[in-house]
């Protein structure tokens, strides 16, 4: 069964498949998220076989150590164990701003719209929210707020330097 | 002071919407309980006893007459006539209805108040020294580094969800009015010989359990680099502080677990990476910034000394109650022919910090008329007209003699720093405005007050600690033993430049017998002080524990000697 998710700011049927079951079986042409220790274990394999490959990290991996394993992915999945728990947030802010990363980022586990925001800001481009949450909600959530008071993944301008601009006029 | 902008008023118009929406979901049943305690913990909505209590933010402790009118309006409108000053400059509305919180933030919002941040695990209202700008101690003005700080913590999309609460405190003084090193982090703001401004960073303060004051980081930070070094330190605590145990979860935890050379090996780490990288370039401030929201607090236009100079002794000669209030609650101003005024919220009983709608509105008026308009709260529960003319301070008096706001008691033993407790607080395990009470008529008459001279009584009602009991000259804890309220007693703890965590002195106190404990802890003092210019803290840091603990228990021990 395919799910709606939010992808680059529009609704989207979701083209990959999240394989949390470390042992579960895959098909050949399917684009698969694994976490990373299946990643480790059965690295050759799953580049042969599937269609494509991504992976998924938990909220406590220190993303500079690991990124030679994973800078190659497509697409990164960090996980929110609760919507409240926001160490992701800090592993996305990294994986953008510092390390460069430029494939999928993406938003899994008890994603909903009022964390939906912040997501955005911190370079998500793909957020799949619970699946009792109202998607237009969701996508609405992104623009929460018009002004921002720091840089961020998303380029946004901070209001600081916003103002300098208006002084300067 | 700082005003908003056409930008700022647009962000907290926003969060209004924001939480009504979520409020609304919550009352359809489409958020649990669960889910809706995080979002509404990050609008300054609780849950008590009895309604929910609402915290309102007042950044570093600054407020206007406009605020103030808003407030006497809203405590009226949306609650039960007054409001609760807290120990982080804040004020607490305890009887506001869930349904109308939207409303009221609203109404808030136009005065540019609001609730964000104020409770809940990110950071929280930045606090200060009531005397910024005006005390002859004053290095540099912090508020303005304050402002650049708030505003970039707001909403900051990486610090939003952070594993517990986050206090910042500043001072640009000598002198720590702001118990800076309390927080879970301390910002010293200190100019360098060569005339260059920076920052001395502290990390790993935080009252309740396991109290701790913070640990140097680093000793001076540049100017321009406030929001990189603030973001390694949140980025380190965001990643690293533990999320498996509410009560573990602080950062201080981390420090401890750690050790502090390992904790500033990795926010120093976190510092250099920023400093080297274009996320940390963005992060800059250009002194333009810095210029910018310096303007926003100007030196006030004081009228020469010869306009506004008077020598209050004269009248004090003359009246006895203005003598008192002149001595306790009247403070040195930079400028001469100006003088600070204390206004306690501590008169004989008045809950600890509590304003009512009366007094706001009165507040607004008396600020207007003899402080530009600006009036500040204190850790200490208290407020203060910071810019007022000598020639003013008589009619001053009078009028807030009046208003039941001159009780000389300042830096007394009736100045007492309490939480709301058990009478209003869901946390609270004990009541603490009743013990506060008690301890106020032991000591109600003046003359009792200035023997014992300057002392530091603290009470919180619970282990969080938001009376700040670790850091009283005399501490006073309230525990629930198996339904009963008891005191545990903690001596020889200040919030100060000699900042300490007092020590626990013995075995708890019952309700009955915490007033009688402190009366002894008094009489011991003023028994054992070397002479009258020795304070109770001086004199328990010369003498140490023993002689207080046999005062305190001594029935007991003449009672197993029997």
């Amino acid at each position: 069964m395919t799910m709606r998710i939010l992808r680059r700011r529009e609704l989207v049927e979701d083209d990959w498949r999240l394989v949390q079951d470390g042992s579960a079986p895959i098909a050949g042409s399917e684009r698969l998220i694994v976490p990373l220790a299946r990643l480790r274990a059965e690295r050759e394999m799953l580049l042969a076989s599937a269609a494509a490959v991504g992976v998924l990290l938990p909220n406590t991996e220190d993303v500079e150590a690991v990124y030679p394993e994973v800078r190659e992915r497509p697409l990164i999945a960090l996980t929110f164990p609760s919507f409240a728990d926001g160490r992701a947030l800090t592993q996305a802010a990294v994986l953008r701003n510092r390390l460069g990363f430029d494939g999928e980022l993406r938003a899994v586990g008890d994603v909903v719209r009022d964390l939906v925001f912040w997501l955005g800001r911190c370079g998500f481009d793909c957020i799949v929210p619970r699946p009792d949450q109202d998607l237009e909600a969701c996508r609405l959530a992104l623009d929460q707020y018009t002004a921002t008071y720091q840089p961020a993944a998303d380029g946004r301008t901070p209001v600081w330097v916003a103002r300098r601009a208006r002084a300067a006029r | 002071m700082y005003r908003y902008d056409e930008i700022d008023r647009a962000v907290v118009a926003q969060r209004v919407a924001e939480f009504r929406d979520q409020t609304q979901r919550f009352l359809a049943g489409k958020l649990t309980e669960d889910e809706f305690r995080p979002l509404r913990l990050r609008n300054g909505l609780y849950m008590q006893r009895f309604a929910p209590m609402l915290r309102i933010s007042v950044p570093y402790g600054l407020l206007e007459s406009a605020q103030l009118r808003r407030m006497a309006h809203v405590v009226r409108a949306y609650d039960k006539g007054y409001g609760h000053f807290t120990t982080r400059q804040n004020i607490q509305l305890n009887w506001p209805q869930l349904e109308r919180v939207p409303d009221l933030l609203a109404e808030l919002a136009e005065v540019q108040l609001h609730g964000i941040q104020a409770c809940g695990n990110d950071t929280r209202n930045i606090t200060s020294d009531y005397l910024a700008g005006v005390a002859a101690d004053e290095i540099v003005d912090p508020r303005p580094y304050c402002e650049l700080l708030r505003q970039f913590v707001a909403l900051h999309p990486e610090f939003y969800w952070l594993p517990r609460k986050f206090k910042f405190g500043f001072t640009g003084a000598t002198v720590d009015r702001a118990a800076t090193l309390t927080n879970d982090t301390a910002v010293h703001v200190r100019r360098r010989d060569d005339g260059a401004i920076g920052f001395r960073f502290f990390v790993g303060g935080g009252l309740g359990r396991q109290p701790m004051l913070g640990q140097e980081m680093n000793p001076f930070v540049p100017e321009s680099d406030l929001l990189i070094y603030a973001t390694a330190i949140l980025r380190t605590f965001n990643r690293f502080g533990r999320r498996d145990n509410i009560h573990k979860a602080r950062i201080k935890i981390v420090l401890r677990e750690w050790g502090r050379e390992r904790f500033r090996a990795a926010v120093e780490g976190e510092y250099a990476k920023l400093k080297a990288s274009a996320e940390g370039d963005a992060l800059l401030l250009a002194p333009e910034d810095i210029e910018r929201m310096r303007a926003h607090f100007p030196a006030h236009p004081y009228r020469p000394a010869s306009e506004v100079a008077a020598d209050p002794n004269g009248l004090a000669a003359r009246d006895a109650g203005f003598a008192a209030w002149l001595k306790r609650n009247v403070r040195p101003h930079k400028v001469s022919g100006y003088r600070v005024v204390i206004v306690p919220l501590k008169a004989p009983g008045q809950p600890p910090g509590d304003c009512t709608a009366e007094q706001f509105e009165a507040l607004a008026e008396l600020c207007d008329a003899h402080s530009f308009g600006e009036l500040r709260s204190t850790y200490d529960q208290n407020l203060v007209l910071a810019d007022v003319p000598e020639r003013d301070l008589y009619e001053l008096w009078r009028k807030l003699d009046g208003l039941k706001l001159a009780t000389p008691n300042v830096g007394l033993i009736t100045d007492i720093v309490c939480c709301p407790g058990l009478d209003f607080c869901g946390l609270a395990n004990a009541g603490s405005i009743g013990v506060a009470e008690d301890i106020y008529r032991r000591f109600d008459s003046l003359d009792a007050q200035y023997e014992v001279g300057p002392i530091r009584i603290t009470i919180s009602g619970c282990m969080n600690g938001c009376g700040h009991h670790s850091v009283g000259h005399i501490g006073i804890l309230g525990v629930d033993k198996h339904g009963e309220e008891w005191y545990q007693v903690t001596l020889g703890g200040s919030p100060g430049s000699d900042a300490a965590i007092g020590e626990r002195i013995g075995r708890a106190l019952a309700r009955d017998e915490i007033a009688d404990g402190v009366e002894r802890l008094i009489r011991a003092y003023l028994e054992l002080r070397c002479d009258d210019d020795e304070t109770f803290l001086e004199c328990y840091r010369r003498l140490g524990m023993e002689p207080f603990k046999a005062r305190l228990y001594e029935s007991e021990a003449e009672e197993a000697a029997a």
